[in-house]
């Protein structure tokens, strides 16, 4: 109930914020929209069902692009965290690799895989790629060293040791990354999708800002920004099951 | 040859320049059958000596093996419950009583029986479907004892295994498994540094000391059945094992005249 009110709270101002500042600007409505202005053109989006084909297809593209991601980041960080000798050669290229933006490959990705679906979904797969693949490497390493002495008693052997016992045991710790992974990811889906893609919630970020629309721009931002946090609350009911499930303390990312 | 040979066995650590002796010269024998307890403070090598026994560590010199055969790593055959349990948080209870079954390839519906007679031993067969953190610890470390029992051992390797529980728990588990485990007719090695404990488990208690690691005296316990903590002989025996890490007051007073 509190919550409530800190929603609306915030919601109002916000408001009052955005229609003072269409009115004192004295800019043309078609540069920046009132609130009013925005919720019609949202109206308008929601009429033509573009909105909601949009959606459908940047969650399509967000989902293949950030599972095969991620299911490919941690078979790696499993391998890589138990067999520290190879990933001592890796470790440094990986360091160099995380902190560059996905966004500064597009010219070479452009080159690759050509302009549409794929910039968005290599795009997609390079933000989720590292904080799933670190999290991963650096849990096996941390791993309690009861449950490998478990598995050695009771005679299981690999792959199983990974996939039965150190997989499950450190799966709290990757899960953490799978939602830095997911909010990273969800904020490179727009930049990639402004690349040659014919659909989805970037490409109606710059079909609006060409056709000069700027309450459909406001529109698209804002349903990134609600559908970003609903896929972020899902993430951490389902964090908080696991943690649950696991016997550890509930936490607060 | 005794079933468990521990022949002048050493056991140095090294860490940079540092050489850390955990043990010095052990010889210990043990009999198919006989509950032993390593008892010492902490220091004394008692937990370095069962890892040694159960196969997770080595020695640096000297020999050990059990029924004749040098022990070389961790075997099914010598199960180890640990002070933290070692439960595996995301499989049921039930599940993981059955985790050792499926090394042994065992079929699922055999499985379920084996893990259902030893949860029953335990009694937590109405938490088969529970998950450990569900658990108290005294009940996580039943479903623990069931899992290793599960897989029918020769040796159970026990490191604190009730140290962090509370005291009346950790009484009734002692009773427990001390019937459990005469009547299953296991050899038994566990490490205590609960004198009290040792007296109510053990048919022979090992009593070791630090600085370096060693074997100071093995009392037998000539205590039969049931154990009263509070007989007259319990209390004899209890006596004598003060005497040996020299905690009588009569003891301290001679040493000073």
């Amino acid at each position: 109930m509190k919550n409530l009110i800190h929603i609306s709270g915030a919601f109002i101002i916000v408001l009052v914020i955005w229609q003072l500042t269409a009115l004192t600007g004295g800019w043309n409505e078609a540069l920046f929209p009132t609130p009013l202005h925005t919720m019609l053109g949202f109206g308008e989006l929601l009429r033509d069902g573009v909105l909601a084909a949009d959606i459908t297809a940047s969650l399509g593209r967000f989902l293949i692009g950030y599972l095969a991601s991620v299911l490919l980041a941690m078979v790696l960080g499993l391998i890589l965290g138990w067999y520290k000798g190879i990933w001592a050669f890796l470790n440094p290229i990986a360091q160099v690799l995380r902190p560059i933006s996905p966004m500064a490959w597009l010219p070479f990705i452009v080159l690759f895989f050509g302009i549409g679906e794929m910039p968005a979904l290599v795009i997609i797969f390079i933000a989720a790629f590292f904080p799933v693949l670190l999290a991963t490497v650096s849990a096996v390493g941390d791993i309690d060293p009861v449950y490998l002495k478990v598995a050695r008693n009771f005679g299981i052997r690999q792959p199983h040791i990974l996939t039965k016992i150190v997989f499950p045991a450190i799966f709290p710790r990757i899960a953490t990354g799978l939602h830095l992974a997911l909010g990273t990811a969800w904020v490179f889906l727009v930049a990639g999708e402004m690349v040659g893609a014919q659909s989805g919630l970037g490409f109606l970020i710059i079909d609006a800002r060409n056709n000069l629309r700027a309450d459909l721009l406001i529109a698209a931002i804002l349903t990134i920004g609600v559908l970003g946090l609903l896929l972020d609350n899902m993430v951490r009911l389902i964090e908080q099951r696991i943690y649950r499930l696991w016997g550890m303390h509930k936490r607060r990312i | 040859m005794s079933y468990i040979e521990i022949h002048d066995v050493s056991r140095t650590y090294r860490q940079k320049d540092q050489v850390f002796q955990a043990l010095s010269h052990v010889d210990l024998q043990i009999e198919q059958g006989e509950f032993i307890c390593l008892l010492g403070p902490s220091g004394c090598g008692k937990s370095t000596l069962l890892n040694i026994l159960a196969g997770f560590d080595r020695v640096t010199e000297g020999t050990v093996s059990i029924g004749g055969k040098p022990i070389t790593a961790p075997t099914i055959r010598n199960v180890t419950i640990f002070q933290n349990y070692g439960l595996l948080p995301w499989r049921t209870v039930e599940k993981n009583v059955e985790l050792g079954l499926e090394s042994l390839h065992i079929p699922a519906d055999k499985r379920h029986e084996i893990a259902e007679h030893y949860l029953k031993l335990v009694g937590l067969q109405d938490f088969r479907h529970h998950h450990p953190a569900e658990l108290s610890g005294g009940m996580q470390q039943r479903v623990a004892i069931a899992r290793a029992l599960a897989v029918d051992p020769d040796i159970l390797f026990m490191d604190e295994p009730f140290a962090a529980l509370d005291a009346l728990t950790r009484m009734n588990l002692q009773d427990e498994i001390s019937s459990i485990c005469r009547q299953q007719h296991k050899t038994i090695i566990f490490v205590t540094h609960d004198i009290d404990e040792s007296v109510v488990l053990a048919d022979r208690i090992v009593i070791m000391t630090p600085n370096p690691g060693h074997i100071k005296a093995i009392l037998p316990v000539d205590l039969h059945g049931q154990r009263d903590r509070t007989s007259p002989d319990f209390l004899h025996v209890r006596d004598r094992v003060f005497q040996s890490f020299s905690l009588k007051p009569e003891d301290k007073t001679e040493y000073y005249i």
